[in-house]
Parts: C-alpha cells; sequence; structure tokens
C-alpha cells in the first residue's frame, strides 16, 4: 500500500480485496502522520486510539464476512470546527483550547455511520478566518510542495494533510475560498458546495449565511462519491435544502459534449500571474478539446463581491462570536471580579488579533448610525452578485475561473497586512454571497513546482454538473495525481 | 480616507466586550480604518431599487412537530463550563 498516492476509491478497493486491513491502513496513516508532520503541522489533534480500535472492529467486521459499508475503514481528518464527541475541538482559537464537545456535527455523524475513522483535526486559520492558517491560534501549516510557503486557508491543514497521504480526504468549511483556495494551493480537489445542501449542525459558525461543508480529496470522483454520503436534509440544519439527493456517481461519466462553460471576464484581468494565466489558458483548451463550448461572458459586481462578501461574513461573526462569552463553554479569564469584566478579559485573552479585527468591525457595521451604509447596504449588493448569477447561468452551464490569482505566498510574506492577506481570496469570495457550489481543480504548475488551480462554478444544486465536468477535466490530465516527494 | 478616532475604537470594542491594551487600541485604529476604507467603496453602487438579499436559497419557514426529542442531559450541557455550582452555570455578579 503507497499512501502518498492513495485514492478513496483505491483504498476501498484494496480493503475489498483484503490487500491490506483496516488496521494496516490505519496504523501506516498513523506512522506517517508521526514521521511528517513534526515537518508539515497539518493536525492540531491525533487520535490514535479511537482510531485503531475502530479499525480492529471493521476488520472484525470483515473476518465475518460482513458486507463492507461504504466508508468501512477509511482514514479521514476533519477541520478542527467540526465538533467531534469526546475529541478536542479548538476552532484553533485559545479561547476553545480545551473545548470537548458532547455531540458530533451531522457531517461527521454521517461518515461515522458510512464506516469512516477520524484520525485526526486539521489547523486552519482561527474561525476560518484567513487565507494562509496563519491566523491559527496554535501553529504554522508548511505547503508539503514547499515547506516556506503556506498552504493557503483557512483549511490549509486539511489541504496538505490530504496532498501528503495523511489520510484519504478531509472534512472541511467554505465560507469565502476556505476549501477552495487552499485544494489550490496544495494541488489537490477541493469541493465547496450550493448553501443548504450539506448539514452545518454542530459546525463551529463563521458567518451563517455563507457557511458551507465540503470536502478536500484526491479526485474528483472521490469527492463524488463522498458528498452523496455527506449531502442532505437535517432536521438540526433548518437552512437544508429539502431536494433529494441524486446519485453523484452515475452522471460521472456522461462527458461533457455541448456543455456551455463561460470564462467571466471580471476573473481573467490584469495582474494575475501569467504562470496561473497561461495554466488556466490551457486548461480552457482542454475543455474545448473535451467537447465543451466557451465563451466570454461578464459578472459585472464581481470587484463588488469582495466588500460585500467581507461586510456580510463580519456582520454575523459579530452575533455568532458573542456565544464566548467565558460563562458556559471555553476560556474564562480567571482574575474577572464583575459579568462584564468577565467578558472583557476572556474575549480580550482568548481571541487572537484577526477574530478581534473582524468582531469589531462587524459590530461597527451593525452599530446604530452605520447599520444602513454597511450592513443594509452588503446585502442589497448581494442582491445584484446573485442576479449576476442568475443571469450568466442562462446563458451557459458553468463558468470557469482561477481560484487564486497567484501561487502559494510565503510564509509571514502577507501576516502583517490584514487587508492584503483578505485580498487573496479575490477570486474565491465572491461565489459564497450568492450560495452557489465551486469545485477547484489542480490544473498545472510553475516552473517552481508549486501547484496551480481553476475552479468550476455552476448554479444552486448544479454539484453534478460540475462534478461531472471535473471528472471528465481529471480523466484527461494527470495534474490531480502529482504529489509532493516528502522524505519520511 | 476616514480614519476611526480613538474614542471610536474604543467604543466599538466596548460594545463587542473585547478588552483592548493601549498597543492594540494603536494598532486596531489604523488597520480597521484602511479595511472600512476599502469596504466602503460599496457606497458607489446604485442600490435605490434593489433589495436586500439576506438568504439565497428561498427556504421559508421550516416547521417540525412541537414534540419532545432527546436532548442533552443536565450533566452534558455543564460539562465544558468553566464554573458550575448544583448543576447551574456559576457566573460573576452581574449587578455591582
Amino acid at each position: 500500500m503507497e499512501l502518498s498516492d492513495l485514492t478513496l476509491k483505491k483504498a476501498r478497493a484494496g480493503l475489498e480485496n483484503k490487500d491490506f486491513s483496516a488496521k494496516e491502513l490505519v496504523s501506516a496513516t498513523l506512522e506517517r502522520i508521526q514521521k511528517l508532520d513534526p515537518k508539515i503541522s497539518a493536525f492540531l489533534t491525533v487520535c490514535p486510539e479511537s482510531a485503531l480500535k475502530q479499525a480492529a472492529e471493521t476488520d472484525e467486521l470483515i473476518a465475518r464476512s460482513q458486507k463492507l459499508k461504504a466508508l468501512s475503514g477509511i482514514p479521514f481528518s476533519a477541520k478542527d470546527v467540526f465538533s467531534t464527541q469526546g475529541i478536542k475541538t479548538t476552532a484553533a482559537s485559545r479561547i476553545l483550547e480545551n473545548y470537548i464537545p458532547v455531540y458530533d456535527a451531522t457531517a461527521i455523524k454521517k461518515l461515522r455511520e458510512a464506516g469512516a475513522i477520524l484520525i485526526g483535526k486539521t489547523n486552519h486559520d482561527a474561525f476560518g478566518f484567513g487565507s494562509s492558517t496563519e491566523n491559527s491560534d496554535f501553529q504554522v501549516t508548511h505547503n508539503p510542495w514547499n515547506l516556506n510557503k503556506v498552504p493557503g486557508g483557512s483549511s490549509g491543514g486539511s489541504a496538505a494533510a490530504v496532498a501528503s497521504g495523511m489520510g484519504v480526504f478531509s472534512l472541511a468549511e467554505d465560507t469565502g475560498g476556505s476549501i477552495r483556495q487552499p485544494a489550490c494551493f496544495c494541488g489537490v480537489t477541493g469541493l465547496k458546495v450550493t448553501y443548504g445542501l450539506v448539514s452545518r449542525y454542530g459546525v463551529i459558525a463563521y458567518g451563517s449565511s455563507l457557511d458551507t461543508i465540503g470536502v478536500i480529496t484526491p479526485s474528483v470522483e472521490d469527492a463524488a462519491f463522498l458528498l452523496g454520503i455527506i449531502a442532505g436534509p437535517d432536521p438540526l440544519d433548518a437552512t437544508t435544502m429539502p431536494n433529494p439527493i441524486p446519485d453523484y456517481l452515475e452522471s460521472l461519466n456522461q462527458g461533457i459534449k455541448g456543455l456551455r462553460i463561460g470564462l467571466p471576464k471580471e476573473y481573467f484581468i490584469e495582474g494575475i500571474d501569467p504562470e496561473v494565466k497561461q495554466s488556466l489558458d490551457e486548461a480552457v483548451k482542454k475543455f474545448e478539446k473535451l467537447g465543451a463550448k466557451t465563451e466570454s461572458v461578464s459578472l459585472p459586481h464581481t470587484p463588488d463581491a469582495i466588500p460585500a462578501y467581507y461586510l456580510s461574513g463580519i456582520s454575523e461573526v459579530s452575533a455568532n462570536l458573542a456565544r464566548y462569552d467565558g460563562v458556559r463553554f471555553g476560556y474564562s479569564s480567571p482574575e474577572a471580579r464583575e459579568l462584564e469584566d468577565l467578558y472583557l478579559e476572556s474575549r480580550a485573552k482568548g481571541f487572537g488579533p484577526e477574530v478581534k479585527r473582524r468582531i469589531m468591525l462587524g459590530t461597527y457595521a451593525l452599530s446604530a448610525g452605520y447599520y444602513d451604509a454597511f450592513y443594509k447596504k452588503a446585502q442589497q449588493v448581494r442582491y445584484l452578485i446573485k442576479q449576476d448569477f442568475d443571469r450568466v447561468f442562462q446563458k451557459v452551464d458553468l463558468l470557469l475561473a482561477p481560484v487564486s490569482p497567484f501561487p502559494p505566498f510565503g510564509i509571514g510574506e502577507k501576516a502583517e497586512d490584514p487587508l492584503q492577506m483578505w485580498l487573496a481570496d479575490i477570486f474565491t469570495v465572491t461565489i459564497n454571497p450568492a450560495g452557489v457550489p465551486g469545485l477547484a481543480l489542480p490544473c498545472g504548475f510553475t516552473k517552481n513546482n508549486l501547484p496551480i488551480g481553476l475552479q468550476l462554478i455552476g448554479p444552486q444544486l448544479s454539484e453534478g454538473v460540475l462534478l461531472k465536468a471535473g471528472h471528465a477535466y481529471q480523466s484527461q490530465t494527470d495534474w490531480h495525481k502529482r504529489r509532493p516527494s516528502l522524505s519520511a | 480616507m476616514t480614519k476611526l478616532t480613538t474614542e471610536e475604537v474604543k467604543h466599538v470594542a466596548r460594545l463587542a466586550r473585547i478588552g483592548l491594551t493601549e498597543k492594540e487600541l494603536e494598532k486596531f485604529q489604523n488597520q480597521l480604518s484602511s479595511i472600512l476604507d476599502f469596504v466602503g467603496q460599496l457606497q458607489k453602487v446604485d442600490t435605490a431599487k434593489t433589495k436586500p438579499l439576506n438568504q439565497t436559497t428561498g427556504l421559508k419557514n421550516v416547521w417540525r412537530e412541537d414534540l419532545v426529542t432527546p436532548s442533552l442531559s443536565q450533566e452534558e450541557a455543564l460539562q465544558n463550563a468553566p464554573e458550575k455550582f448544583n448543576g447551574y452555570f456559576k457566573t460573576k455578579a452581574a449587578l455591582k
């Protein structure tokens, strides 16, 4: 068994054919984490005991010739915003440093019920606020392709883990690019779903009208398989959509002859790194060769989508993070004598600088006298953004765009300038205000061997089409199969 | 560029219940000002006839039967409490 290029498909086949046991797979994964993670720092928590116990139980079922469940014996990681019963869940923030949830998030529960084995919780920017994973209060994650570069963010630990074979896939969350951008920076596949397709129950909230749950995987095929398991309505999340879940695998091999792909001119702008531009141009040609028809389209409100996204996000942050009060859970300042001091001191010590910035900005945007100019204005612009997407999807089936204007940047390069960090997300934050899905795929490498990625964007609930198109591309290219050379 | 005053930063920190040091106050004053300046570009967008969009999927009024369903036990609910007393969350004095 070679972990570095193990896909979910291969892992399932290997277990089914008894090429290896669940215990062998889980043990090898844990050993790989032990060897590689001191350099990469993708994991905040590793759970060897529960993982090995579950693996032994899986092997017992196999020995008794019981039919394997969809994900029996498959080791996976989850971003540390997913509540995991009995396993520390920190949101990568000091304020939750010792928080142990008493229940599982719905997505975790569904994966566990399908037999998957949680091997650990991955690092990210605290509460998802960032594009480099440098805003974690605990550690900086390194890009496995070049340890001096960031893995992207906020789900940088999840992407780095999948790229380096530490767990077959990772469960992650995307509010403004937090799945797509790190997947792109680490050369793996990342799926951001339609808002409401996957339950947010038990996921530590960032911006509740923008947060979506998805996966980071070695391939599109794997993402399609997993989406069928985690998607669907949940009585515990009233914003989940009631629509029936299609069989995403069934349509996967249908090909894309005649598919209309729009190239939004606002995403192919001056200032994109020339190597990124060149890879994107080649990918467009590839899609044309596969039978798609491409045309230039326009989403005129794209530049306004960035401030509208941030204003919506931070306003919701200000409300969502009010719960960290030092009373019911999380860090509580021992010195405080009165209730207000308890709030002020617990939040002062528990939150890092980016979290404080976003809470304060959101509080400002919602405060008396500024609400109309900031929050309400952002929601009005959001209407215009959604209208742009609705209109363009009357003409084309999908959009194709870069994920990031540049390849992975250096650790420390943007850390001191919060606004520059915000602008690293210009091509990813734009879709979340409209609730539409996006799929990030590797589409090339720079001459310095750093991954380049593209994203396909579709109308709400078009995951089947996105996955079909992504799979068609991956059937004819091998960018997604490349893995970093990591000396263990 | 409109720069936030020290008083404005103090006010918003107080509203957000975040204690700030003098050093943070100065740093955030500059950083928040430049970010507000950036998001302020939205003022140029014409929204005179535009409704606000607060959600994207169009779901409305999701109902369920008003039935008792399983929930956390008192012990579980209190498990992460920094301080507890007799099955309650314990906190500091709210009134001086």
